[in-house]
This record gives C-alpha cells, structure tokens and sequence, in this order.
C-alpha cells in the first residue's frame, strides 16, 4: 500500500465533510478497496472509513419495501431480510462468510463490479439508491463497468427495493472466483417483468428487454426457448467464450423463471 | 488394527501445533535488525535489459542497498540437478540460470534488481524508482514452434530445444513397426495443463550473517534443507558447508515447488553477507504465482496398437515438455525418467518408444509437482485406453484386467527400464468395483436422467515407481546428487528417543508416524519418541522429501539405525543380567533372558549406557546414539485403481463429481489415517488439475490466470466424500518396512478418473466426444458438446 490517512467520522455529516476534501475516498466493507490498495493500484490520501457511522446501518421492511442502509453487510442482509427471499439469498452467495461479514451493499453498488451480484437485484427490482444528495433509480444508476452516476464524493446512504410477487436469482458461479459468470435476476411485479443480467456483458450489468417482454406474456420458462442472445455484447475470457455466456443467459433465465 | 504402533491410526501430533496458530513457520521468524527485500521483476516475458538507473532509488528514505544482475555477475547461477542425455548421445543444452537478469530477461517474474530497505514498503517504493532501460522481444510461447526456429530464449544456445530425449531409443524401429503392423490403433493428442503449486504458505527466505566466526544461515521454505544447502555453498556462493546452516522449520506444504533451489534464496543469504544485516524476503501471493516453478505443461501425442482380442501391441508417444524459461533443479528429469520409465503402466505392452522434446520458452520455469512425470504418463496412457476400450467396443474395466500383468509375474521388468517387484492389480481392480458399487450405476444414472443430467463412470488404474532412489541406478541416469536417506537415532539417558531424520514434513506428518515405527521396534509407547527434522545444523545429511521417499527411504534409514540401537542394547542387557547377547529378547520395552525370568527394562538399560558404573567399558562404548544411511536398492511401486462417478449439465457444461473412491496397494501401512488423508490431498489435487486449475499464458506470455480471481484452485465444497481402501496389501519386498509410500498416489491416479467420467457421460449421452483437454471447466464441456 501506499501511506494513506484514515478518517473514521462517527456521523454521516462528518463522513460527507471529510470526503469533500480532494484525494479522498470511503472506506466500507474494505473488500475491493483493501486488495486495490494492496496492489498499489489505488493511491487515495485519505481513506474515510464509514463502518462506524450507525445511520448507515440496519434494515427494515415496510409496505412492499425492502430499505438496506448502505452500510449493511451482506451477511446482515442475508439473515434479516424476510420479505423478499431471493435478495436475502443473493446476499447469503456472495463470496464467503468472511467477505460477507465486511462488505456492503453501498459498497457493492457502488463499485458496480461487471460481475457482482447486487446490481442484478438492484437493475432487476428497479431500486431506489438513495445518496447524501439525491435519490437515483437504478435504471440511471449502473453506467458501464466500475461507472456509476454518483459524483465525487457522494455517498450511497440507502436503497430501497420494492418486493416483487416473485423473483429468483440464478447465479453460475465463475470457476475461480465465484463471482458471477453470468447471474440473471428475474423479478415479476403483477405483469410487468423485469430481467436483470450480470457477469455477461462488456457493458456491465443490464436488461435483457425480449426475455422481459416475453415474459409479461407468458411467464413461464418456455416463453424464453426462442430468443437468442447477441453473443456480440458478451465478455469473452479464459472462463468463457461470447456465446457460451450468451447461452449461460438463456439457460439462467429460464432456471430462475421456473424457480420463482 | 493395532491400536498403537506399526498400523495405528495415532492422531497427528504435529496438528496441536498447527491448529492452535502454534507452528513455527519460516515467516514467523524474525531476526534481530533484520531489513526487506523487495524484488523488482519483469513485466514483460522477455526482453533486453539495456540499461538500469537506481540512482534515485538508492537515495530513497530507509534503502539499504539496491543490488542488480552486475553485483551478481560474479556468482554461479542456479545448478541444475539432473543431466539428462539426449537420443544421439549429446549432453542436453543448459544455460545459465543467473540469480538476478544478466542482460535478459526470459519471463514475467525474473527478477531485474532487489531492494533492502528498512520496510517491505520503502523497499517497494524504491524498486518503483528504479528505472530500467528496456527493449522488448518478442515472447517464444509455442513449444513446437518454438522448436521449428525464430526467436531464440537463449541466444548463446542457437536453439530452443533442451534435448530430444527417446527412450528406449533400440526398440524405436520395432515400436514404429508394431504400430504400422496392427490390427487397430488408437491415437490421442492432448495436453497436460501448466499447473500453479499453490502450496497454502508462500515461499520465505531469510539470510543472517555472523561476520565474526563467517557463518551464514539462511532460513527457507524448503523441502530439503541440506539439498539446497549443498546446491546454494558448492555451486552458488562458494561458501563451505561447515559454514552455511540451512533451516526449513515448518513448512506449509511444499508439493514439490520448494524442492528447487530459488533465486531468492542465494539472493537473501549474499546480500546478508555483503550488508552485515539479516535480510527477509516474503512473497507474496501474486510473486508466488510468477516465481514458484510450476508444473506439468506438456503436449503429447499417444499411439496404442491393439491386436483383434484388445491386447495391447505397442505404445508410442511423442511429448513437447516445457521447461519454461531456464531450467529449475530437477525440471529435466521430471519429463525424462520420472515419466518415460512409466509408460507401461500396469500392463503387460511389450514394446513402447518415448520421446519426450524438452523446450525453453518465456515463461516460469517448470519442475516437479506432486506426481512428477507420473502423472503426465499416467493421463496419456490411461486417457488412450479409454479411448481404444470405446473405439473397439470393450468394456474399459475388461480390457484393462486383459492386460494387466499377474500377481504371479512379479518382479517384472518392463520394455521401460524399470522392475516392478510386487503387486496385484487384479485384487485392486476387484476391491474398487466393490467399494464403488460399481453394479448401482445403472440406476444412479437413470436417476440423473430424471433431473436432466448425464452420468458418467471413469476408471482407470496407475503405477508410479517412488521411494526415491537408488543412487547409482539414477547417478548412471544423470542425477547430481545421491538419493539415500539419513537418520540418527538418539537414545536420551532415561530412555526416551530423539530420532534426527534428513527427511522434511511439510504435510507428510513425521513426527506422528515415524515414533510409531520405532515404538513397534522397541515396545515403547510413541510419546517417548520426537522426531527432529529441518536444520542442517543438527540433522544428519539427508535428502529431503518429495517424491513418496519419506517411509520408504527415510523411515528405512531409522529402522537400520534403531537395529543397531537394539543389537548394542542387547550387549549391555546381557552385561547386566550376565548372559550372552545372543540370549536377549526385546520385547514390550523389556530385555530377557531367553528361557529364564530374568529381565531388564528399556530405561535401565538406557540410563546404564549413559551412566556406565557396571558397564563393559572395555568391549564396548557408553552412549547410545546410532546413523544409518539407506540407499534403496530398487524404486518402490504403489499401484491402485480409481473410479469417479460424474454428472454433466449439458445445458452449462457444469461437472459435479458426485462420488470418488480410490483402491490403492501402498504395501504395509504405517498409520491408515494419515495415508486416508495423503490420498484425500492428492485426489483433491487432481480433481484441481482434471477441472479447474491451469496457467494460462497469452501469447505476449503474460501469465493471464495469475491470480486467485482467475486461477480455479479446488475447495472442500466441489469435492465429494472420497472412499479410499488400502486394505489390498503387497509389500514392497526390498525395504525393511515393506512400504511403498503415498504421497503422490492420489494427484497421479485421479485426472484420468474425472476425465474418463466425464466423456463416459457425455458418450452414453449422445455426444460424440472423443477428448476433451484440462481443465475440463465448464466452458470447454459446453463447446465440445456443441461442437
Ligand atoms: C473473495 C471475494 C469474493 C467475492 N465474491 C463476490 C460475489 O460472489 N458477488 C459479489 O457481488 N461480490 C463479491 N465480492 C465483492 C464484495 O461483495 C464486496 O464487498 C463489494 O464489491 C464491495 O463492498 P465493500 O463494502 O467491501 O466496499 P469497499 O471495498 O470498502 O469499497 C468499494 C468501493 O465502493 C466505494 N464505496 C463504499 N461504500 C460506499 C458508499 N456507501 N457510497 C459510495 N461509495 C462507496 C469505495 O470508495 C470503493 O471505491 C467478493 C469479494 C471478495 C473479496
């Protein structure tokens, strides 16, 4: 690592104050931040901590609604949240017990990995990220891989998540890392269905539009058997071809269809 | 099952240690004023070095030194242990394999220019200073190509060919003409995948220098600590032995990669020396994955002839075997006699023509990893069976049990070198299919079929020649090095034993078994006995641990020993009972006398010998404290047979192992538990290797799998149960404990299982598949399947 200073602000006032300041960055759950600071592929002058702000901290579930402060862990999630069972299922097949006991939801989002889960769940459920500034739905949330539209310095505080009458997850895991290969999220709101792909594309996380459109049709795993996906968009790597992760999408889809 | 001793499964001792965050491994050594190191290393797989500026590194807060390939131009480079000899007679090509880059730089990871300083941060700060000139080549990656011309790794060489190894190169023209003469044969090309160690500890080296009395101490993660203390003095640093001590403390596991002697090593112990201060260099996970040698990495072309009954005629196989971009200690043999000498097998082939091509490429040198060689000789014969079984329409156990040598032919010597001296493949065979019900298949696999996937059974057996080895036989071979093992056995004054073994437990869990050999001797219990191992300086020479030797060669060493302990014992419990020596019995710690109720015991004979009051001081001397050097007088031959149930989603490719299970003839068997868990260890590694690991180059050589992100290693959860037997027993008939040794067994024998059940699956589902390279991961099943 390169030398840093470490703020730890006990208030969300404090925290936004000391981020302010040029060269500094927040600190949660430290899953990405550590090991790119160990790396030395990050150089923030100063590192502000939030895991001890307790405004950013809890769950609670309202009237259709699932609201996460940012600073909850994905083990947090996992365990409480009861009303929307395949987010708090997505939370509990997040890395391992230790990552989920540090990392956030704020955390995730905002770093909006191209192979995380959360904003599956958050593209698929249209969330509300909530932030120190303004609240952004999710459909204007995700930019790309890493891009998210939240300025310099501003904080994810909370997200909301309304609950869906069903939705299911389906996660095939990359071999090594066990982040998604490719994850697909479907969520059914009375006819409007909403299908959520990550790990598949070069452009991050998004939605797959004819599974969506087939769906609200007939939702049933069948509705999906003949739409393609354009292998073109896909990510192509050591774990996977274009058109194997545009299968990967088809075959998810339908999994997480019938499973809901 | 005897409850103590020979044949006990006594829990490891070692694990009170270790699991209570009690080991004491190299990086939890520290040493008084001791500064980092920090390696700068290439970025690039191969380039000339025209220029490095440390100027304003040097001058960097909290530097002690900055050393490059100039301060090292008058060191040896690295030794390599093993001349091998190529079909025309010649001496292979061998360049020098320099500490830091000399000019060159020949992969991702060789190291340009090492920092000291104060902090491991500093020292990275300043090695970012550092700025070299830079010129970059273009990467030599394609081992056939590589070998057709072009871009050359070792200019001074004019080839990139090591050697063009052919073995047994007399029986080549007959080999070639049973192969054009057959009935059928069977040919398949495939590839061992470059695997990464990944032993759970990264490597560590620490050099200390006592200026006033010259001595050295180096402190490593090694599998042998005299190896490289001979390697590291004699042909590195010239420094002698009496003043170099090499400690290998506990070790968290090895797999072969920390058998070789390392740059770092010399690195840390000169610079030590050159700056008056102790130096620690540990790497880290990234470092480890560019610097440790890895393993496997062939490409390879198998022929089985078979006549119309499915008896096998001939084999002939053709290997391009990388050796990366130098050559590590034992990397020559490991393609060469560790797996040329195997490639009859269990069967009874009369004629078979290795040709192995060893090639310098730009990447991590490449050397042993558990199985070494075995393994790789193993999967192409194992893989080619299979293949030959489906292509005539025989069953795959039937046409294995055809040609499987008999009980009643051993010793057995191959048209591959070797003498097998025991064995009984047909009781193996038998054991698995009954410990693998073998018979339920049918309705497992329809089961599968219910939930939409396709099962499948892979069988295969394997041999491996271990118990490393006689040292003429592999001096003849081209070894630098004997291959005996040492032990001293230390008979403390009341009785207990302190046994100093050359061997090395790095996972191998010594310290449990080797007291339970020498309780069985004595009759006394094993907490009477400690094991001491790791430390040049109070250990006698011995050769380490790697290839399945420990028990066979080591543990035979302390049995020639503890005989001698007994038979001077003997004398001096005759002396105090007055009777003759030949009259004495030992039995349960106790010394009688032969038709009389007269007895001794073990501790006042012992304290006898260190308290000679009544003692026969003319005949004989007090003490008792005895070495033994063993050299084995043939390799041993553990042998088994596998079988591993799949089930393929043919909609992703996804394999899930749903059962393993493992027969293996170790010969006797010291502690069935820790055996269990060796072939456990190894079959986890394998399945590793046969689905998910592989080093992955590109064709610029950036190692693009260098990473855990990317690198596939096997967790407990894609693992099944395994069911391990090791009830089938033929005693290795030239060693004392009549052992075979299991270290290896598991990673050797379990690829072809998974690879077989894989494509057993997909054929008897309706996908015309004949091979699919590893790691089978779930990308490659689902691109063979839709062609
Ligand atoms: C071994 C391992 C396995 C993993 N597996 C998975 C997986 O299967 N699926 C998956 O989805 N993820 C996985 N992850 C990632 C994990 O979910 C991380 O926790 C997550 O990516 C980042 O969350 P964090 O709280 O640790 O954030 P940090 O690492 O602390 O921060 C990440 C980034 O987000 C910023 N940030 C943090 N909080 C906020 C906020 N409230 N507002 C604005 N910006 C903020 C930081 O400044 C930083 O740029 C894995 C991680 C590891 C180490």
């Amino acid at each position: 690592m390169y030398d840093f200073a470490l703020q730890r602000p006990q208030s969300l006032n404090e925290a936004i104050e000391a981020l302010s300041v040029e060269g500094a960055q927040a600190l949660a759950g430290g899953q990405t931040m550590i090991p790119t600071l160990k790396n030395r592929l990050a150089s923030p002058d100063v590192l502000v901590s939030i895991g001890g702000i307790s405004e950013l901290q809890g769950v609670s579930e309202t009237d259709g609604t699932v609201s996460i402060k940012a600073g909850t862990t994905h083990g947090v999630v996992a365990a409480t949240v009861e009303s929307y069972p395949a987010l708090a299922s997505l939370a509990g097949n997040i890395g391992d017990p230790a990552v989920r006991n540090r990392g956030t939801i704020g955390g995730s989002l905002a770093n909006n990995d191209p192979s995380a889960c959360y904003p599956a769940a958050a593209l698929a459920s249209n969330a509300s990220i909530t932030t120190n500034k303004r609240t952004i739905s999710a459909s204007d949330f995700f930019m790309g891989l890493f891009e998210t539209s939240l300025d310099e310095g501003e904080l994810i505080t909370q997200v909301d998540f309304p609950v869906p009458d069903a939705a299911n997850y389906q996660k095939f895991d990359q071999p090594a890392s066990r982040f998604a290969l490719v994850g697909v999220f479907v969520a059914k709101y009375g006819n409007d269905v909403r299908v959520a792909v990550t790990g598949a594309s070069e452009d991050g996380v998004f939605r797959w539009s004819e599974a969506e459109s087939a769906l609200a049709g007939n939702f049933s795993s069948s509705a999906i058997d003949g739409l393609e996906v354009d292998p073109e968009s896909m990510i192509e790597d050591i774990h996977g071809s274009r058109s194997y992760r545009a299968n990967l999408v088809k075959v998810m889809t339908k999994r997480a269809v019938a499973a809901c | 099952m005897s409850d103590k001793g020979i044949g006990a499964s006594s829990k490891r001792r070692e694990d009170v240690r270790f699991l209570s965050g009690n080991g004491k491994y190299t990086d939890d050594i520290n040493v008084r004023g001791q500064k980092y190191v920090h390696f700068l290393r290439s970025d690039v797989a191969h380039g000339k070095i025209n220029g490095i500026d440390t100027g304003e590194a040097a001058s960097m807060p909290g530097v002690a030194g900055i050393f490059t390939g100039a301060d090292f131009a008058e060191v040896g480079g690295l030794p390599c242990g093993w001349q091998v000899t190529d079909r025309f007679g010649e001496a292979m090509k061998e360049p020098a394999h320099p500490v830091l880059a000399q000019g060159k730089v020949r992969h991702v990871g060789d190291p340009i220019a090492a920092v000291v300083a104060d902090s491991l941060e500093q020292a990275r700060d300043a090695a970012e200073a550092i700025d070299v000139d830079m010129e970059e080549l273009p990467a030599v990656m394609d081992m056939k190509s590589a070998v057709a011309g072009g871009t050359l790794v070792h200019d001074e060489l004019e080839t990139n060919l090591c050697y063009d190894w052919g073995f047994v190169e007399e029986n080549k023209d007959a080999v070639d003409e049973a192969i054009k003469n057959a009935h059928h044969v069977t040919t398949l090309e495939l590839v061992n995948n470059r695997l990464v160690p990944n032993a759970m500890e990264p490597r560590v080296a620490i050099g200390d220098y006592d200026a006033s009395n010259d001595e050295s101490t180096l402190y490593t993660t090694s599998q042998n600590p005299h190896v490289i203390r001979l390697l590291m003095g004699a042909f590195v640093l010239q420094i002698p032995e009496h003043k170099l001590r090499v400690v290998a403390p506990d070790v968290g596991g090895g797999f072969g990669s920390k058998i070789f002697h390392y740059a770092e090593e010399a690195f840390c112990t000169l610079a030590a020396r050159k700056l008056k201060v102790p130096v620690k260099w540990t790497a880290s996970r990234s470092e480890a994955f560019i610097s440790d040698a890895h393993g496997r990495d062939h490409v390879t072309k198998i022929e089985l002839a078979l006549d119309e009954k499915g008896m096998f005629q001939a084999v002939r196989t053709d290997t391009y075997a990388n050796m990366g971009a130098y050559l590590s200690t034992f990397s020559t043999s490991v393609p060469t006699w560790l797996h040329g000498t195997l490639m009859a097998g269990n069967y009874k082939t009369p004629l078979i023509y290795v040709n192995v091509k060893a090639v310098f490429t730009n990447t991590v040198p490449v050397d042993a990893y558990r199985g070494a060689g075995r393994p790789e000789a193993t999967f192409q014969l194992e893989r080619v069976i299979d293949k030959a079984a489906r292509e005539l329409g025989m069953d795959p156990i039937e046409i294995r049990r055809k040609n499987f040598i008999q009980k009643e032919e051993f010793p057995y010597a191959t048209p591959v070198a070797l003498e097998y001296d025991t064995g009984d493949y047909v009781a193996t065979m038998d054991k698995l299919q009954e410990i693998a019900d073998l018979d339920g298949f049918e309705a497992r696999a329809s089961e599968s079929r219910q939930k939409g996937l396709l099962r499948g059974l892979g069988i295969n057996c394997y041999i491996e020649a271990c118990g490393i080895a006689p040292s003429n036989l592999v001096g003849m071979l081209g070894a630098r090095a004997g291959l005996y093992e040492s032990a001293t056995v230390r008979v403390n004054a009341t009785g207990s034993i302190t046994v100093m073994t050359g061997c090395h437990s790095h996972g191998q869990s010594h310290e449990t078994t080797f007291p339970q050999v020498i309780a069985d001797m004595i009759g006394i219990s094993e907490d009477q006995v400690h094991i001491q191992h790791g430390d040049t300086s109070n250990t006698p020479m011995g050769m380490g641990t790697y290839g399945s030797r420990s028990i066979a060669v080591g543990g035979a060493a302390m049995v020639r020993a503890t005989e001698k302990i007994i038979a001077k014992a003997k004398k001096i419990a005759a002396h105090l009972m007055e009777a003759s020596a030949e009259d004495i019995e030992l039995k349960d710690g106790s010394f009688s006398v032969v038709g009389t109720d007269k007895s001794v015991g073990w501790g006042d004979v012992c304290l006898t010998a260190y308290v000679p009051h009544n003692y026969p001081l003319d005949q004989l001397e007090p003490g008792l404290e005895e070495t033994a050097f063993y050299d084995p007088a043939n390799f041993t031959y553990p042998a088994g047979a596998y079988a591993c149930e799949v089930e393929v989603d043919p909609e992703t490719g996804k394999v899930d192992i749903c059962s393993f299970a493992a027969t293996d003839d170790f010969g006797n068997v010291i502690n069935p538990m820790v055996v269990d868990g060796q072939v456990h260890g190894g079959i986890a590694q394998g399945v590793g290797q046969a689905l998910r690991e592989h080093a992955v180059y590109n064709e610029d050589g950036q190692l693009v799998s260098g990473t855990f992100m990317d690198y596939s290693m096997p967790r407990a959860d894609d693992l099944p149960s395994f069911v391990v037997d090791h009830s089938c027993q033929t005693p290795c008939t030239h060693n004392p404990l009549g052992v075979k040794g299991c270290g290896e067994a598991g990673a050797i024998g379990s690829p072809p299982a998974v690879v077989n059940a894989v494509l057993d699956a997909l054929n008897k589902g309706g996908y015309n598949v004949s091979h699919i390279d590893m790691p089978l991961s779930p990308s490659r099943v689902w691109s063979a399947i839709n062609g």
